[in-house]
């Protein structure tokens, strides 16, 4: 795609003159059975328009009825947001032509959110706490899905025809929306990608979503602008729309600063606009002009009566609300005793249920984290997947660790071992015993290992039974050698300490 | 006899007694509606083969002795913006022509588990905006009483079925009057529930919270038995009232027994004078004066608020409706048309079906509901009106603070000649002045014919009740119709001329 090319200020340079602002809106699709206002099915992947009722497709007659669950799942996400929960709240209709939009109008709420006045404490790389403040968390509808056929680029310009799978509309959405996040600064694309990751745990903690990226459970609009000191007035934003990806949150928000830094750097004004990602090109381009002047005419939706949760609801769903991830790591740390820096890889690296699950299995805290943030870590990166997509389990390490704990392995084996086991040779034992790797526990083999190494240099002999303790070392290094790291190094040292008759 | 004379309750007792079969019924009327279309284009859909099979059915189940619902096998009309699984179904607009819904609405869910055979879809003012029924797509409909005259609307095509004996029994809509005016001008029954009392599911809304489906009937009775088929609560209408109907067939029957002793009648003061013919209010006070005798403690109340409905309404309703009529695009269903020149993009094709689907009326509803509508107007127009709103319902509650019913006639005049107001949308609007409010504020009314004006046309009189309190409908309806018809010797309708028929 051919976009104009665009002047841009280096990051930092940008940073340097210009005092960032975010604004992220995240719509998260629920989890729900059925659909925010009919009994529709949903299900990933349905066969196109197969997941519809008259009311999801809007046809004349239909009328929308409240999903309780969505509801539930609204109020639960407010709740971890440490927002409150309206008495009563009412949707309206947005009043837009489009053709995935079935009745052409969206019902949403509008001035009457389930849940506002919230904040969340977002953490960063390096441990620091960022709070950004809620405004509001609101209960919509999707829109169907159109697929534009037979131009070049996928994109409605050029189309034959297009195609609309209503699947999608009508599946319950929760809009959350920030306040102006302020006081950011050169940090501000790294708040913006934490931000959207806790949402991202926070959903799936609270079991309302998949909250799969890829699959577009979350979507991400992140509203940037820039003014020239933290004390000035608010810059004219831009809205990038449906940055799908963490890493792409980052990289546009770096591009968008180091596109408007150059626009008002050039005495211009930015525009007030809609614009699209590209994560090819890693480029913003403009979308639609976004003037205040858009005009849903929206008004109450006279189909639905107001939700009004009772607050013994409301408690009760509080009560039930599970551990969060923040306070799951904290207390995880405190239970395992890692240091701060310990934990922070280990939530960085994605390891956290996968120790958990190992620890449970039997498996000491040191030992798990060991073997996740060492071997394996590193074997993932070298293979460059996820950790939790090795071919192997936490409850294959506890038994891994446990034939280590119980010296049939020393360390050097157990890595032989671990290779074996993400080779996909089978358990652990099994390996141990197919590649004959236990630890010779018998003292023959060893002590004629010794004497045949003690042999080759005499003067080490001497050395040993003098005192000087140093070359027992190489000893032990050619008794490994001959056993093929099969012995107890502790025990071939005691063996080599009586046999030179120290 | 000619069965298509009788009322639903007599057809019922006689299809339960087993002296005729619903075969037969049905035929009747079917036979009729063959008779009198031509002259009255009451219906945009016969539905004949269905409705037999559906006769043949409750013939066959009656025979082997299985109990039925006392409606089974009593033929109905339904209005054409009811959505009927397998008929067509229009709403009078040419922007559904060919629609065939593959779902029914509620209400026909009911009728159908009832085994009551739909013998058509009725012809009505397109999307049921209008107060003659001129403005269908399809052609008007005419007034059995005098055919040059409009039948009232928007279902005019229901209440003129009615009246000129074609159905026992039709399905209305009625946003700000739409089932009781034409009953007015027919001289038939027409009653308007309770907002939430009839499930709104499967009816295509004008105006959300204005729409109520209800019986029209050439008795009270025959009202009171279809209201409940069709009423009480319904998970599929979020507005539906979560609660058991009050005894309505009950009040119907024990109004007949003339006996109103201590019953409040509230006359509105605001709803007569100026715009109200002489004959409607003749008629009206001598209605009075028979609810008097029978017992009832008639009193002047006054709903001051009652002179901003009109305004109110003609901003909420098309508001409703701008949004409501927005998703006939031609996107998904119904008539689809590509521009004449130019590209075939999806916002052109919108424009260019909705240009040509849409009549006059329906244009200058949406038009004047999406300026209503916008930024920078809502507030003094959508705003303003709901505040109107209010102030109407606080009148209402006031009044019946003093009276249990609240009477008026149903409209200002009788029927007027097609063609007349046509051209005048604000003269047109005027007929529903005395309707309109009752929708405004989600109570039930009922108009019942009580006498011809002066120019030898049908006359209604508007009872209006609290919300929920609809068996005062049906129990000052039937008291007064009883009255009437002892005083008259015969139901108005026998002084309707004689249809020339096609034989």
């Amino acid at each position: 795609m051919s976009a104009p090319t665009v002047d841009l200020v280096a990051y930092d340079d940008a940073i340097d003159r210009y005092d960032p602002v975010l604004g992220i809106e995240v719509h998260v699709e629920l989890g729900t059975r059925t659909k925010m206002f009919c009994g529709a099915e949903v299900e990933f992947g349905g066969a196109p328009n197969s997941q519809v009722t008259p009311v999801s497709l809007g046809l004349p007659g239909a009328l929308p009825v409240v999903n309780r669950a969505a509801v539930e799942y609204a109020i639960r996400i407010g709740l971890a947001l440490n927002c409150q929960i309206a008495e009563s709240c009412r949707f309206a209709r947005k009043n837009y032509f489009y053709p995935d939009v079935p009745k052409n109008f969206q019902t949403s709420q509008y001035d009457e959110p389930i849940a506002f006045d919230g904040y969340l404490d977002v953490e960063l790389e390096d441990g620091t706490v960022f709070r950004v403040d809620i405004e509001r968390a609101h209960m919509e509808e999707d829109a169907g899905k159109n697929t534009h056929v037979g131009g070049s680029t996928g994109r409605i310009h050029g189309a034959e025809y297009s195609l609309i799978d209503y699947n999608r509309a009508g599946i319950p959405l929760v809009e959350i929306v920030t306040r102006p996040i302020e006081g950011a600064g050169a940090r501000a694309p790294e708040v913006a990608r934490a931000y959207v990751q806790t949402l991202r745990d926070i959903f799936r903690a609270l079991d309302v979503s998949e909250a799969r990226m890829e699959r577009g459970n979350v979507r991400a609009d992140v509203n940037l602008s820039l003014r020239p000191t933290p004390e000035s007035p608010l810059g004219t934003r831009t809205e990038t729309k449906n940055v799908n990806s963490f890493r792409s949150i980052e990289r546009a928000v770096r591009y968008e600063v180091s596109r408007q830094a150059a626009v008002l750097d050039a005495g211009a004004t930015v525009t007030q606009e809609t614009r699209h990602w590209h994560e090819d090109t890693g480029i913003t381009t403009p979308g639609r002009i976004k003037s205040d002047a858009d005009d849903y005419r929206y008004f109450p939706e006279p189909d639905l009566v107001p939700v009004a949760p009772s607050r013994a609801w409301v408690e009760e769903i509080r009560a039930g609300l599970p551990e969060l991830p923040v306070e799951r790591r904290r207390r995880l740390q405190t239970e395992w005793g890692y240091a701060d820096p310990e934990m922070r890889d280990v939530v960085n690296a994605g390891a956290i249920d996968l120790i958990e699950a190992t620890i449970a299995a039997g498996t000491s805290a040191a030992g798990a984290r060991k073997w996740w943030m060492g071997e394996l870590a590193r074997r993932a990166k070298t293979d460059e997947v996820e950790l939790e997509q090795l071919p192997i389990t936490p409850a294959q390490i506890a038994e891994l660790q446990g034939l280590v704990d119980a010296g049939t392995l020393n360390d050097k084996l157990a890595r032989q071992v671990l290779e074996g086991m993400l080779a996909g040779e089978g358990s652990p034992q099994e390996i141990v015993a197919a590649r004959g790797l236990g630890i010779v526990s018998d003292d023959g083999p060893l002590l004629a290992a010794i004497d045949e190494a003690l042999a080759k240099q005499p003067d080490i002999a001497e050395k040993i039974r003098s005192g000087n303790l140093g070359p027992i070392g190489a000893v032990i290094g050619a008794v490994m050698k001959a056993t093929r790291g099969q012995a107890d190094a502790g025990r071939v040292r005691e063996l080599v300490l009586e046999r030179v008759g120290a | 006899m000619d069965l298509t004379r009788l009322s639903a309750a007599e057809l019922s007792e006689r299809l339960i007694a087993g002296t005729v079969t619903s075969v037969e019924v049905t035929q009747a009327h079917l036979d009729r509606m063959s008779a009198v279309e031509p002259a009255v284009h009451a219906f945009l859909y016969t539905n004949a083969e269905e409705a037999l099979a559906v006769a043949a059915d409750v013939d066959t189940r009656r025979a082997a002795g299985e109990e039925l619902h006392p409606l089974a096998g009593v033929p109905i009309a339904v209005k054409d913006v009811v959505v009927t699984r397998g008929m067509p179904t229009t709403a009078g607009s040419k922007i559904l022509e060919g629609w065939v819904p593959p779902y029914d609405a509620t209400i026909v869910e009911r009728i159908r588990a009832a085994r009551m055979p739909i013998l058509g879809k009725t012809n009505m003012d397109e999307f049921a905006m209008g107060s003659s029924t001129e403005h269908s797509a399809y052609g008007n409909t005419h007034n059995p009483w005098d055919l040059t005259r409009i039948p009232g609307g928007s279902g005019g095509g229901s209440a003129a079925a009615v009246a000129a004996y074609e159905a026992p029994l039709a399905i209305g809509t009625d946003t700000g009057g739409s089932i009781r005016q034409p009953g007015a001008v027919t001289g038939t029954v027409g009653v308007k529930p309770t907002y939430g009392g009839v499930s709104r599911y499967g009816l295509i809304a004008m105006a959300s919270s204005l729409d109520q489906a209800g019986p029209v009937t050439r008795t009270v009775l025959d009202a009171a038995l279809l209201h409940e088929v069709i009423g009480g609560h319904d998970a599929r209408d979020s507005t539906s009232i979560d609660e058991p109907l009050p005894g309505l067939v009950e009040a119907a029957r024990k109004g007949a027994a003339r006996d109103l002793t201590g019953l409040r009648i509230g006359v509105v003061k605001e709803l007569s004078g100026e715009g109200y013919q002489a004959g409607v209010e003749a008629r009206f006070h001598e209605s009075l004066e028979m609810l008097t005798a029978m017992g009832a403690t008639v009193v002047e109340v006054s709903c001051p608020n009652f002179d901003y409905a009109l305004g109110a309404y003609y901003l909420i309703m098309p508001s409703e409706a701008s949004s409501n009529l927005a998703k006939f695009d031609g996107m998904r269903f119904g008539l689809r048309v590509e521009p004449d020149e130019g590209p075939v993009t999806a916002e052109r094709v919108m424009a260019a079906t909705r240009g040509q689907g849409f009549g006059d009326e329906v244009k200058r509803r949406i038009i004047l509901g999406t300026y209503a509508l916008s930024a920078g107007y809502y507030d003094a127009y959508y705003g303003s009106a709901q505040k109107v709103r209010t102030l109407i319902q606080r009148d209402f509650d006031a009044a019946f603070e003093q009276v249990d019913v609240l009477v008026s006639p149903t409209a200002p005049t009788t029927a007027f000649p097609l063609g007349a107001k046509l051209d005048d949308p604000l003269a047109m609007y005027l007929n529903d002045i005395a309707t309109i409010p009752a929708n405004l504020a989600g109570v039930p009314g009922i108009s019942v014919p009580n006498g011809l004006s002066d120019d030898g046309l049908p006359v209604g009189f508007q009872v209006l009740a609290p919300a929920k309190a609809d068996d005062r409908l049906y129990l000052v309806g039937a008291a007064l119709e009883s009255a009437c018809e002892a005083a008259w010797g015969a139901p108005l309708l026998a002084q309707a001329p004689e249809l020339e028929v096609n034989r």
